[in-house]
């Protein structure tokens, strides 16, 4: 199963090969990472979404709350949280298909970001679920090149079930 | 006053109570070299090579329970030390390593003798550091030494830049530390301890599979307390040897592939095994499906990571051993309705004397070629558990934790988790500078002790009495073991043709050699060593082709055991 972990770091040289080494050296997987200062000083956030039964993902938690740079690692999995990720895509877009990608676009509220004769550049936020369905829509117009940042999330303030 | 980083280091060494250090110098560290002699509490060991500094600050940390120290220079003096650090994290031994570093301003530029040992020791250290600011200097060293000491104590390395050590400050040592983000949980659960004392009571047949962390945490006694008062059989790890009594009766013998018949038939057959301060090794395990099948599992360990790392755990304690086995005590000792355990666990007991009975770890004696318990037997014998042994790695290790008796933690030191040859020696080295009136000695193979034999140059010029006594049976034994039950005794790269004459190389070296062919032999000229007053070697030559047996092939069920 796939698991949201938010991790609490110190920001400081090294910590992020302490954090993926455990990952390689552990044979865990890490499907994204991504990673940022907080706005406390010396501290940096990482959301790692990784996948495995839950006796995996049990060590995982427990060996990143072990090493000495971690200050808090919580798996959002079974929190409600907000997830979301950014995706810039260049898709083909000559004029005949252009109006056709802009209607898309403008349904997934997408935003357009660089514009030329032959392609239409989108930025676009959105779970997993709203990236994978915009990817597969313009798909068949053809992407250029495609980069994602991995996931970020957040626990929701209220906790509603 | 203003004081060097070299300075500094060797200030911050002294407030840690350090007094042996063992080390190697190069350009990198000559200036903390440059300043050791102003600090004559600071006795150094200069050995012949890094690996030999590491694991002899890691044998002082196992004899003594306080935080080796081993001090080397940068590139191949910090690569050198990688398998000792390897070693002493997989057994989590306290030691702090000191490598010295290229300038700051040359990090990165592939400078002579450049490496980046932050990251290559990063796997197998519990942390480490560059030091970039002599003013970090001081609370890094004081922190490096409570992380290798506290919680699952472990490898710490400080890297030093030249410079760092040049560049001066004023030297302040904290006082205390604070680190949010570690705070080892060293206090057991309360509700939890009473699952488990509610599950003593209840259990017919429970037994103690104890591991390294009951000597680590210095919890022997508490251990051997709630065995006996609870009549509780024990079995241990190879790192758990010598913290409950091997003549007690309760005691089982090791257990795992080279356990005892009735250890293994124990977790076999308990319905409550309390594992403290071990960890599950594979080794030990054996196949994980069949492994203790018919019992609760408590698992009290310092480290959450260890807990349902291998092994389904139905009450898991996160707790220093010591402090939870206390715990566990103080539970019993309010309890009114406490049964009669001797009466409880009557049918369980007998049932695990007659294993011991019927199976009891046994050898064919033979006069020529000697044969290798034998030699064990007879260094238990002359001792009465009184020495620390230390040993190598392979057939004479397995012979080593099974025929001698260990009656005190911290008097068996061995490389039980990652398995390193040439640790025996140096690791005896090093436990004999604790313990300079005690008998240490190493159980060898002919094999492993050539791989730290050049450290007999450090025991003869320190006068380190260690005495080695190698079970010379002119193979890479265990492998060739393996070679003969396995793979058809094809055993290739396993016969070491053409030793060394060991006898004459410990003469080389100024230290007494000994050979001996004959098991009538075989006491005199063990009491002749051990009585002479500096290192020496005794060649035993002993049956080339002897197994260590039982043995549970690896991956096979601890009950599926190849008995002799
Ligand atoms: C550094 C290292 N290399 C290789 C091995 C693999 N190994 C395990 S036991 C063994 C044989 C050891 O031979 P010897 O020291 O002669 O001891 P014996 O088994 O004969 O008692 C080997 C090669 C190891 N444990 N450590």
């Amino acid at each position: 199963m796939r698991h949201v972990l938010s991790v609490l770091v110190e920001n400081e040289p090294g910590v992020l090969s302490r954090v993926v080494g455990l990952f390689s050296g552990r044979g865990f997987n890490i499907e994204t990472l991504n990673v940022g200062p907080t706005l406390e000083d010396g501290l940096s956030l990482m959301t790692i979404t990784t996948s495995g039964e839950e006796q995996i993902i049990e060590q995982i938690t427990k060996q990143l709350r072990k090493l000495v740079t971690v200050v808090k690692v919580v798996d959002l999995t079974h929190l409600q949280s907000v997830e979301r990720e950014m995706v810039l895509i260049k898709v083909n877009a000559e004029d005949e298909r252009r109006a056709e990608v802009l209607r898309i676009a403008d349904i997934f509220r997408c935003k357009v970001v660089d514009v030329s004769g032959n392609d239409l550049t989108l930025e676009i936020t959105g779970d997993q679920g709203k990236i994978r369905a915009i990817v597969s829509l313009l798909q068949r117009f053809g992407i250029k090149e495609f980069a994602r940042t991995g996931t970020v999330a957040m626990r929701r303030s209220m906790q509603v079930d | 006053m203003e004081r060097t980083g070299a300075q500094i280091l060797l200030e911050c060494l002294l407030q840690e109570g350090v007094e042996s250090i063992f080390g190697f110098p190069g350009g990198a560290v000559i200036d903390i070299y440059h300043h050791l002699p102003d600090y004559p509490a600071l006795r150094h060991f200069l050995v012949r090579h890094e690996q030999g500094a590491i694991h002899a600050a890691d044998g002082y940390a196992r004899a003594t329970g306080r935080v080796g120290v081993c001090l080397v220079t940068s590139g191949p003096g910090a690569t050198n030390t990688v398998t000792g650090i390897a070693t002493a994290y997989m057994d989590s031994i306290p030691v702090v390593i000191i490598t010295g570093q290229v300038p700051t301003p040359l990090i990165g530029n592939d400078a002579f003798q450049e490496v980046d040992i932050v990251g290559i020791s990063r796997p197998c250290v519990k942390h480490n550091y560059l030091v970039k600011d002599v003013k970090d200097l001081a609370w890094i060293i004081k922190q490096a030494f409570y992380l290798a000491r506290t919680g699952r104590p472990g490898p710490v390395l400080v890297d030093l830049p030249k410079d760092v050590l040049q560049a001066k400050t004023v030297f302040e040592y904290p006082e205390s530390i604070s680190m949010r983000s570690y705070n080892p949980n060293l206090a057991p659960n309360r509700r939890q301890v009473r699952k488990v004392t509610e599950l003593l009571r209840r259990s017919r047949r429970p037994l103690v599979y104890s591991g390294g962390g009951v000597i680590s945490s210095d919890a022997a006694e508490e251990l051997t307390w709630l065995c006996r008062t609870l009549r509780i059989p024990v079995t241990s790890t190879l790192m758990g040897l010598g913290a409950f009594p091997g003549d007690d009766p309760l005691w089982l013998g090791m257990l795992g592939m080279h356990g005892t018949y009735a250890a293994n038939m124990a977790v076999g057959h308990t319905d409550l095994l309390l594992a403290v301060g071990a960890r599950f090794d594979d080794r030990v395990t054996g196949k994980i499906s069949s492994f203790a099948p018919s019992a609760q599992v408590v698992h009290i360990d310092v480290d959450p990571t260890s807990i349902r790392k291998n092994v389904n755990v139905d009450v898991p304690i996160v707790a220093d051993c010591r402090q939870a086995l206390r715990g566990i005590r103080e539970e019993l000792e309010i309890c009114s309705d406490l049964p009669d355990w001797s009466e409880a666990h009557q049918s369980w007991l007998e049932q695990v004397s007659e294993w011991q009975r019927d199976h009891p770890l046994r050898y064919t004696f033979s006069e020529e070629p000697i044969k290798p318990q034998f030699v064990v037997e007879k260094i238990y014998e002359l001792t009465k558990g009184e020495a620390i042994i230390t040993t190598e790695v392979g057939q004479n290790q397995m012979w080593a934790a099974q025929f001698s008796k260990f009656h005190r933690p911290r008097t068996f030191l061995t490389s039980g988790g990652l398995g390193t040859m040439g640790y025996g020696f140096p690791a005896a080295i090093g436990a004999q500078v604790a313990f300079p009136d005690k008998l240490v000695i190493d159980i060898a193979g002919d094999g492993s002790i050539q791989m730290n034999i050049q450290e007999m140059a450090t025991a003869v010029s320190y006068n380190i009495p260690v005495k080695i006594v190698i079970l010379n049976n002119g193979y890479l034994g265990m492998v060739r073991q393996w070679q003969e039950l396995f793979y058809a005794k094809n055993y290739c790269a396993t016969c070491m043709h053409l030793n060394p004459d060991f006898v004459k190389l410990a003469e080389a070296y100024g230290a007494a050699g000994f050979r001996v062919t004959k098991a009538a032999d075989v006491e005199r000229v063990l009491k002749e060593a051990f009585a002479v007053p500096g290192p020496a070697i005794v060649d035993v030559v002993v049956e080339p082709e002897e197994n260590v047996y039982p043995m549970v092939p690896a991956g096979a069920a601890l009950t599926d055991m190849l008995l002799v």
